[in-house]
């Protein structure tokens, strides 16, 4: 059993394949959150809720006969104007203040967002489907859920979009500039409120994004927010703050070796794994910062 | 000024000591017969709770209506007291302390899930309030030697092991490889215990035995092993997530298996969900409508699907059906023990044997109903894509023939 692997070559392709398009997508997930963590220093607990919420948006459209990959395009409209209400509510009350408060305070709305889309639509779990059908490769051994290839393209495609947004737009340039130094920023005419807010919408926005997406490619379920979040989370800790090329591939990384875990020590041990790795990757940074304070001392 | 205060706090606490007390019920108040049930009204397991409050509900109005219960030359009838635990066991646990020792219930109906039950069960035990729970299949609850504990419904490792032993012999007696996946949480993993037992007895072979996280909505490693390795049959049950994620993933991926065995098909709404991909799953109930059991109340399966469905605008799932018959135990035992002492009627349920619309049911010393089979039906299309559950095993209840082997993708 544990080296399937290695009795079915065929597996390990799938296994590369899959982990890829899968981390492609948690990547597009984490891209918001290490924007807005970078930006306003707010690790936002809330962010797996924003993704189901997203999700919704498809489901509905799929529900009144609209095909839910518009939901790529409504969903996020729709999830920018709630991230800016989101920040205008709460989030600007908390935007200075220390971690810990900010934590606490998405892990509110978190829950509020929770009993509120089960309020809303129902304990149920359901999914959109997009009819996409399935492509085989190596005569038959390898099979890739077209939804999941679509799911992947179009993560990539905003994440490249947002790429260029932030080199080259005012705004762009604006929440760079605020990140870097906030106070700098602030003296040099930056208004730091409407970067804030736009941040928290387009953070937003790519969470509906990714929620569409997974309505298409998984199910949705009002309490299923979490694990995106720590998903998120792990993704922007093993790739660092304010490394948005790292996130794209510690997202990829983490989806491959998820996969090959489930392999190679078994479905039961397949987040566990993950876990692991992540502790050790924090064990060798704080290793590494050490060894680096000694030198300057 | 402060004794004031000490004074106006004390007389506060009063207040309030006496306001719960007086309005904590009897157990039979005039004609009524008072139950109480913790619900999930709110949270994830909100879609089954309100099943599970409808069929309380209907049996509740249906009894009354029919007569109420006979005890003692006087006839009583039921009312039930609902709080909404949130789908939290911990709440549940004190839920069931508030109904017994503040609102003075004697009697209990069970929660929706095994893991609710699990919390109520050792308060109800405590204070030796017989309950009668329709919702709790988790072979746990009934090893605990627990002695007011009643589950109208078959335990966990009964869902699916007729699929296996149907499997076996479709194949001739032969023993069949089995590939198997079940969310890590307590029922899904004693259904996986029956599969381990149904394996053991017919000789056959487990060739993949995946546990699911519970967040789980990804098995596309378990169905790329079982693409590989090519087993007769796939048993999946992880609730209503498991149900929807494996159609769905298996129907993507082109996963062809002879035969896959689920749970949770109705509630997961399969059929509606995934239309015809959903086609031949096999799917364990407690439940269908088409069984011919009867009674008087309900009168059989058919009439009360449709009288449930006039009253709620559903079909009835069987979480509904089997909350139903949990009232039909409760009226029989009262009369039986023709008392309202909690030792005479928990002896009067332990003594059940009676038929109702949902099945038989019997009471073994742990408190499981051992008197009803569980039943597994077909999702069977036609060519317009309308599909039906038609009931294949076991052959005594039968409406539709299995189809077997599923047939390939490629074919379809």
């Amino acid at each position: 059993m544990d080296f399937l692997v290695f009795q079915y070559p065929m597996i390990t392709v799938q296994a590369c394949l899959d982990g890829i398009l899968l981390g492609v997508l948690f990547a597009l997930i984490a891209y918001g959150m290490a924007l807005q963590w970078g930006v306003m220093n707010i690790i936002n607990i809330a962010q797996g809720d924003l993704v189901i919420l997203g999700g919704y948006i498809a489901y509905f459209m799929y529900l009144y006969g609209i095909h839910p990959a518009w939901g790529v395009i409504v969903a996020p409209v729709i999830m920018y104007f709630v991230g800016i209400a989101i920040y205008k509510l709460v989030i600007n009350k908390v935007v200075d203040r220390d971690l810990f408060i900010s934590i606490l305070a998405t892990f509110g709305i978190s829950i509020l967002f929770m009993q509120l889309m089960n309020f809303a639509f129902g304990a149920d779990v359901v999914l959109a489907n997009s009819g996409y059908g399935t492509t085989m490769l190596f005569d038959n051994n390898v099979v890739l859920p077209n939804s999941k290839i679509f799911s992947a393209f179009i993560s990539i495609l905003f994440a490249v979009c947002l790429v260029i947004y932030m080199k080259r737009s005012k705004l762009g340039r604006a929440i760079r500039a605020t990140a870097q130094n906030a106070r700098a920023a602030k003296i040099l005419g930056v208004d730091t409120e409407k970067v804030y807010a736009a941040t928290f919408g387009i953070n937003a926005a790519l969470c509906g994004v990714a929620g569409a997406l997974i309505s298409i490619t998984f199910t949705i379920h009002p309490y299923m927010g979490l694990p995106y979040t720590i998903r998120s989370f792990m993704i922007v800790i093993v790739a660092g703050l304010g490394n948005l090329p790292g996130v794209a591939m510690s997202g990829m990384g983490l989806g491959v070796f998820e996969e090959f875990a489930d392999y190679i020590l078994g479905t039961e041990f397949r987040i566990g794994s993950v876990f692991l790795l992540l502790v050790l990757i924090l064990v060798y940074r704080r290793f590494k910062l050490s060894r680096k304070r000694e030198y300057l001392k | 000024m402060r004794l004031n205060k000490i004074i106006l706090s004390f007389v506060s606490a009063l207040v309030i000591l006496f306001s719960t007390s007086v309005a904590s019920f009897a157990k039979v108040v005039g004609d009524k017969i008072i139950l109480g049930a913790a619900i999930s009204l709110t949270g994830k397991y909100s879609s089954n709770g309100v099943h599970t409050q409808n069929g309380y509900n209907m049996a509740v109005d249906r009894i009354n209506s029919m007569g109420g219960v006979k005890v003692g030359g006087k006839t009583y009838k039921f009312d039930i007291i609902y709080y909404d635990d949130e789908s939290n066991p911990k709440r549940a646990a004190q839920l069931a302390e508030r109904l017994i020792s503040q609102d003075g219930v004697e009697f209990m109906l069970g929660p929706y899930s095994s893991g609710l039950t699990k919390a109520i069960a050792p308060v109800t035990e405590k204070y030796g309030v017989p309950m009668v729970e329709a919702n709790g299949a988790s072979r746990s609850l009934f090893t605990k030697g627990y002695k007011y504990l009643f589950a109208v419904l078959a335990p966990a490792n009964l869902y699916l092991d007729v699929a296996i032993e149907t499997a076996v012999e479709l194949n001739g007696g032969k023993p069949v490889r089995i590939a198997q996946a079940f969310e890590q949480d307590a029922f899904s993993q004693d259904v996986r215990l029956g599969i381990l037992d149904a394996a053991e007895r017919t000789g056959s072979k487990i060739i993949i035995d995946d546990k699911l996280p519970k967040e789980l909505n990804d098995m596309a490693a378990t169905l790329v092993k079982v693409k590989q390795m090519k087993p007769d049959v796939l048993v999946v049950s992880g609730h209503t997530k498991g149900a929807l994620t494996a159609i769905r993933q298996i129907a993507e991926m082109k996963v062809d298996v002879p035969m896959l065995a689920m749970t949770h098909c109705d509630a997961a709404k399969l059929s509606k969900q995934h239309g015809k991909n959903s086609q031949y799953a096999l799917c364990a109930s407690q439940w269908h409508k088409s069984l011919t059991y009867k009674d008087d109340f309900f009168k059989d399966g058919m009439t009360y699907a449709a009288d449930f469905e006039k009253e709620f605008g559903y079909d009835p799932p069987y979480q509904s059906a089997e909350s139903s018959a949990a009232l039909l135990v409760f009226k029989d035992a009262f009369e039986r023990a023709n008392s309202f002492d909690q030792k005479k009627v928990r002896d009067a349920l332990a003594a059940t044997n009676m038929q109702t619309f949902y099945g038989n049911i019997k009471f073994a010393p742990g408190g499981q109903n051992v008197d009803k089979p569980m039943v597994l039906f077909q999702v069977m299309c036609d060519d317009a894509g309308k599909c039906e559950n038609k009931v294949v095993a076991p052959l005594k209840w039968a409406s539709a023939k299995l189809i077997h082997p599923v047939p390939k993708w490629s074919e379809r």
